[in-house]
Parts: structure tokens; C-alpha cells; sequence
């Protein structure tokens, strides 16, 4: 298991390598990893096995939604639903469809999540993992169509739900259907908590807009990676309505934290072994 | 009806004589007791709520409000609220319910604000939570959009069993001015982006989305406030009729429907 094997990875790079690397200023990309936070820099296969957090400032990379669940469920127990779910341009939005193809064809992803059923050490879920290299994780017809489905199947097959977000908000380019789904995905899980079940929600960087204003905000748990940016409105947005700089930590997993809205900050190689220990503590006799 | 263009109502519902809750609340309701704060952190000035008659019938009414000067306008920032707008519009929801009066929400904004304090406080999950507990509300709830209905700022007041909008308001999921500088990097497209964003009554009519379209004074409802308040008191009467009937599993099935069935997806 990947957390376990943390313990063994250790950055093969000394100091002096680093400064070296730092000096001739170009990082062989497919070989090492320079972290955007701390400028460390270590093999990519370190960084990779060491699930894609900056050894050095424990600084956690925006990850695939494949990735994250190779480091999130249990090997080989993710069963995809909905695998053929496309949107449609219900706004005859010029270059939406092109765009899409477009990116599909660059990630092997249909849309903007990815949701279905899994287990962590073993407790059966069912999870959604959104994913920030499709149109910024934003949530249009099908991100709001897929999480409702999975919400309504864990009602119906009383079963906790995991979802994982990320995202620039609302689709810009579904127009008022996209802002539907905010009410929609919320309304799925109105009924799946009615129903008694427990709901995490794991937010990841970056977190923000019409997610974060929806079902990424009502889980019964609400977990987030370390330094995570999560919020509602743009920092650029802030900054232009009321024309100051803005604290450091400003919309920071912490300071979400700080102000009573994440219940826990908790690092990727332990995700799973925390979920599986939070399900198993909601379990019914 | 008119066949105005979503500009042309940018203009009309920007109009420095547009009305404005203000003028509509005492025209349209008796005995308005205005109430205040959200219990948690403070009042609002950007959401009016408060209870009253409806043609006799107690109702609770929750408005998002714009000011009709630079006074006004300080006092309810320009109609955007803070977490403690929708904190308080949720605990008057709440109230009505137990107190089984239907809701009735009045939306003129240009969005939830955005701001340092906004976000310290959870703008975020003040609005989620109201789409999550709106969706339950156990008495009906008949959302009017008079003017701009903002993103999710005027969603959170908008989770209902139907929803209504004056045919010259516009209701988005971001502003015109806003969708421009993301689309061409040029804020002042704005009037090319209000059409592309597909944001009139007609339009949303064809989503599934607006239930009712209500006649606004000829030329717009600053011509005649009078006559607008009038059509809504029509409407609202018609509409409070449709789902007083309801049983409350009917109502809240239909709720849930009305917005889980809003999606333009294929299966391949
Ligand atoms: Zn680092």
C-alpha cells in the first residue's frame, strides 16, 4: 500500500544536487519534479511513488482523478458507473463541442468527474473524484447528472459517499444549466443524508464557486488536503472589489479550518486509512 | 409580451427608476413585519425578510433588495449579500415552516458578495446549505425574479416550487460583464456576452427552468410600478393556490424533480 510505502522513499537528491539543478535553471521534465512551492527538486519517481506530494514541504500536487484514486480506494475495487455520459451544448455555446473533443481526446476523460463504486481497506463506497485537467473541474450538466446518480444509488443501496472535489465552479458555457446543478447535486444529497447515511466530502486544491457553494459544502464530514485552496469567489475577483491584498493563508484549507468550515486537514498517504476508519465508525450494528 | 433583446432588458431593468422590493413589498403584502438578523452573526442589510398577510393569508417573504440611492444602496450593498443574508433568509424559512406559511422570495441581485469577510464567514456553505434545506422545506416555497438574478446569490433564494420572472429580469450563472472577460478578456463585451449566455425568461422558459412569466408595465416596470405589482399579486395568487393544494410528499417530490430533471446530457 502506498501509505506503507512512504516510509521507504527518501529524496536521492542531497543539498548540493539541488543547488546545482537550481543553478542551471532547467529541470529535465520527465525525469525529475521541481515543487512550484519550496523549488525542491526530486526524482519523479520519488515524488510519484511518494503519491505526488513535494517530499521536502509536503506540498500536494494537483493530481488526475485516476491517480487520486489509485492513492485513495483499494487497488482494482473501482467499478465506474455512467462511463458514456457526454454533454450536449445546451446553449449552442460557440467552440463548447470542439473543446470538448479536444480535451477528451487529451485526457481520456469523458467529463469533469468520474464517479462509481469502491472500496477503502475493504468498506464499500461510493465515491466521485472530480478532475481539475478537464475544463477546471467545472460542473456542468454531467458532473451535476453523475454526482446525483451516485448520491441516489448510495440511498437506495444505503451506502456512505466520498467525493472528492475539485473545481473552477460552474460551466460557464452550459449557462443556467450548470447553475441547476448546484440545487440538483444538493438535492441528491439532501435525501442520501435524510436517509441516515454519512456523506465525506475531501476537497482538493483547487476547491471554489458553485462547488464549493453546493455539494462539496454539505457532507457531514468535510475533509481537505493540506494548503488546499478552497473558497467561493476568485482571489482576482476580491482583490478588484474591494482593492486590497489579501491575507497569506486567504482561502487556504487552514484557514477554512481557522474559520469552522473543514473539520479536518489530512494528507493525502492517509486518506484512506481515515475514510475507512470514519465509515467504519458510522456503521450500523 | 414584448420581443426585446436580454440587452435591451439590461438597460431596462438598470433603469434608475427600476422598482425595487421596497416599492413592490407594501403594495403587494398587509401588515408587513420586517425581522431581523440570522441569529449567529448578524443582519443583513442586502435581505429583507420578514412575515405578513398575502390577501389574508399569513405568508413569510425573503427578498434580496437593492437600494434606489447611494443611501440605500450603502445600507443593502447594492443588494449582494454576506453569509448572514442567506443565514437569516434560511431561519425565517425555517420559521414559516413551522409555522406552515408558504414562502415567497423576491430576487434582485447581482450575485452573493465577494469579499475577505464573505468568505472568513463560509459565502460558500451559507448558500449550499439553503439549497440543501430549501429543497426539504416543509411548506411551499414560490420564488420572483423582479430584476437580475445573480448566480448562486439568487439561487439560494431560489430553490422552489416555482419559479416565476418579470419578462424584462434576467437570471444567470454569471454576469454578462463577468462571462465577457473570461470569453474575450474584455469586460466592456458585456452586451455581446448577455446574448450568448441564452438569460431571458424565454430562454429559461425552454430549460425548464422559469415556470411563469409575469408582464411587466408597458415599456418596463418603472413606467408603471403599480400595474407590475399588480401582475405579480396575480400571479402569486394563482401559484400559492396551485401548491397550497399539494400534499406534502407531492410537493416535495415535485421540488426535487422540477430540479433533478434540468441537465442536457447523451449516453453513448
Ligand atoms: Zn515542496
Amino acid at each position: 500500500m502506498l501509505e506503507d510505502l512512504f516510509s521507504i522513499v527518501k529524496t536521492r537528491f542531497n543539498v548540493e544536487q539541488q543547488t546545482e539543478e537550481k543553478k542551471k535553471n532547467n529541470v529535465p521534465k520527465d525525469l525529475m519534479f521541481k515543487c512550484p512551492r519550496c523549488s525542491n527538486v526530486v526524482f519523479k519517481e520519488d515524488f510519484d511513488k511518494n503519491a505526488k506530494v513535494c517530499p521536502n514541504c509536503n506540498y500536494h500536487s494537483r493530481i488526475s482523478s485516476r491517480e487520486r484514486l489509485e492513492y485513495s480506494v483499494d487497488k482494482d475495487s473501482f467499478e465506474e458507473f455512467d462511463k458514456g455520459m457526454i454533454s450536449k451544448n445546451p446553449l449552442d455555446f460557440a467552440g463548447y463541442e470542439e473543446k470538448q473533443q479536444e480535451l477528451r481526446a487529451k485526457t481520456g476523460l469523458k467529463d469533469a468527474v468520474i464517479t462509481g463504486i469502491a472500496t477503502v481497506h475493504g468498506e464499500k463506497i461510493v465515491v466521485g473524484v472530480m478532475d481539475s485537467n478537464y475544463m477546471m473541474g467545472s460542473m456542468g450538466s454531467v458532473v451535476g447528472e453523475k454526482i446525483s446518480r451516485a448520491f441516489e444509488y448510495a440511498t437506495e443501496n444505503k451506502l456512505p459517499v466520498v467525493m472528492f472535489t475539485c473545481s473552477g465552479g460552474a460551466r460557464m458555457q452550459e449557462g443556467i444549466i450548470s447553475l441547476m446543478q448546484m440545487a440538483k447535486t444538493c438535492a441528491a444529497a439532501e435525501r442520501h443524508s435524510e436517509a441516515g447515511l454519512l456523506y465525506i466530502s475531501v476537497m482538493t486544491d483547487p476547491t471554489t464557486g458553485g462547488v464549493t457553494a453546493s455539494f462539496a459544502s454539505v457532507a457531514d464530514i468535510v475533509i481537505a488536503e493540506p494548503k488546499v485552496l478552497i473558497g467561493f469567489a476568485g482571489r482576482r475577483v476580491i482583490e478588484g472589489t474591494i482593492r486590497q491584498r489579501l491575507p497569506e493563508n486567504f482561502q487556504s484549507a487552514e484557514f477554512l479550518m481557522e474559520h469552522g468550515f473543514v473539520d479536518m486537514i489530512v494528507e493525502r498517504r492517509k486518506i484512506r486509512r481515515t475514510l475507512a476508519h470514519l465509515v467504519r465508525l458510522h456503521k450500523k450494528k | 409580451m414584448n420581443n426585446l433583446t436580454a440587452c435591451e432588458r439590461l438597460d431596462i431593468i438598470r433603469h434608475k427608476n427600476r422598482p425595487t422590493v421596497r416599492d413592490y413589498i407594501p403594495v403587494i403584502f398587509d401588515d408587513f413585519y420586517e425581522m431581523h438578523g440570522d441569529r449567529l452573526y448578524g443582519d443583513d442589510g442586502a435581505v429583507i425578510g420578514g412575515i405578513g398577510y398575502f390577501k389574508g393569508m399569513p405568508v413569510t417573504v425573503i427578498c434580496t433588495v437593492k437600494g434606489r440611492n447611494l443611501e440605500e444602496n450603502k445600507a443593502s450593498n447594492f443588494g449582494m449579500p454576506h453569509p448572514e443574508g442567506y443565514r437569516k433568509a434560511l431561519r425565517l424559512a425555517k420559521q414559516a415552516e413551522k409555522f406552515k406559511r408558504p414562502v415567497i422570495c423576491l430576487v434582485d441581485t447581482s450575485g452573493a458578495f465577494c469579499g475577505i469577510e464573505a468568505e472568513e464567514r463560509g459565502q460558500g456553505e451559507a448558500i449550499a446549505k439553503n439549497l440543501m434545506e430549501f429543497m426539504a422545506l416543509k411548506t411551499p416555497v414560490i420564488t420572483v425574479i423582479l430584476g437580475e438574478g445573480g448566480s448562486g446569490g439568487a439561487l439560494a433564494l431560489a430553490v422552489c416550487d416555482e419559479l416565476a420572472m418579470l419578462e424584462n429580469s434576467l437570471y444567470s450563472v454569471i454576469s454578462p460583464r463577468g462571462c465577457a472577460s473570461i470569453l474575450w478578456k474584455d469586460a466592456t463585451r458585456e452586451r455581446e456576452a448577455c446574448e450568448v449566455l441564452k438569460i431571458t425568461a424565454e430562454d429559461l422558459t425552454k430549460f425548464g427552468v422559469c415556470d411563469y412569466t409575469i408582464e411587466e408595465a408597458e415599456g418596463g416596470a418603472h413606467n408603471d410600478a403599480l400595474t407590475t405589482a399588480d401582475n405579480i399579486s396575480a400571479y402569486l395568487e394563482g401559484a400559492l393556490e396551485r401548491n397550497l393544494k399539494k400534499g406534502l410528499d407531492e410537493l416535495l417530490n415535485e421540488r426535487y424533480t422540477k430540479f433533478r430533471k434540468i441537465g442536457e446530457f447523451e449516453e453513448i
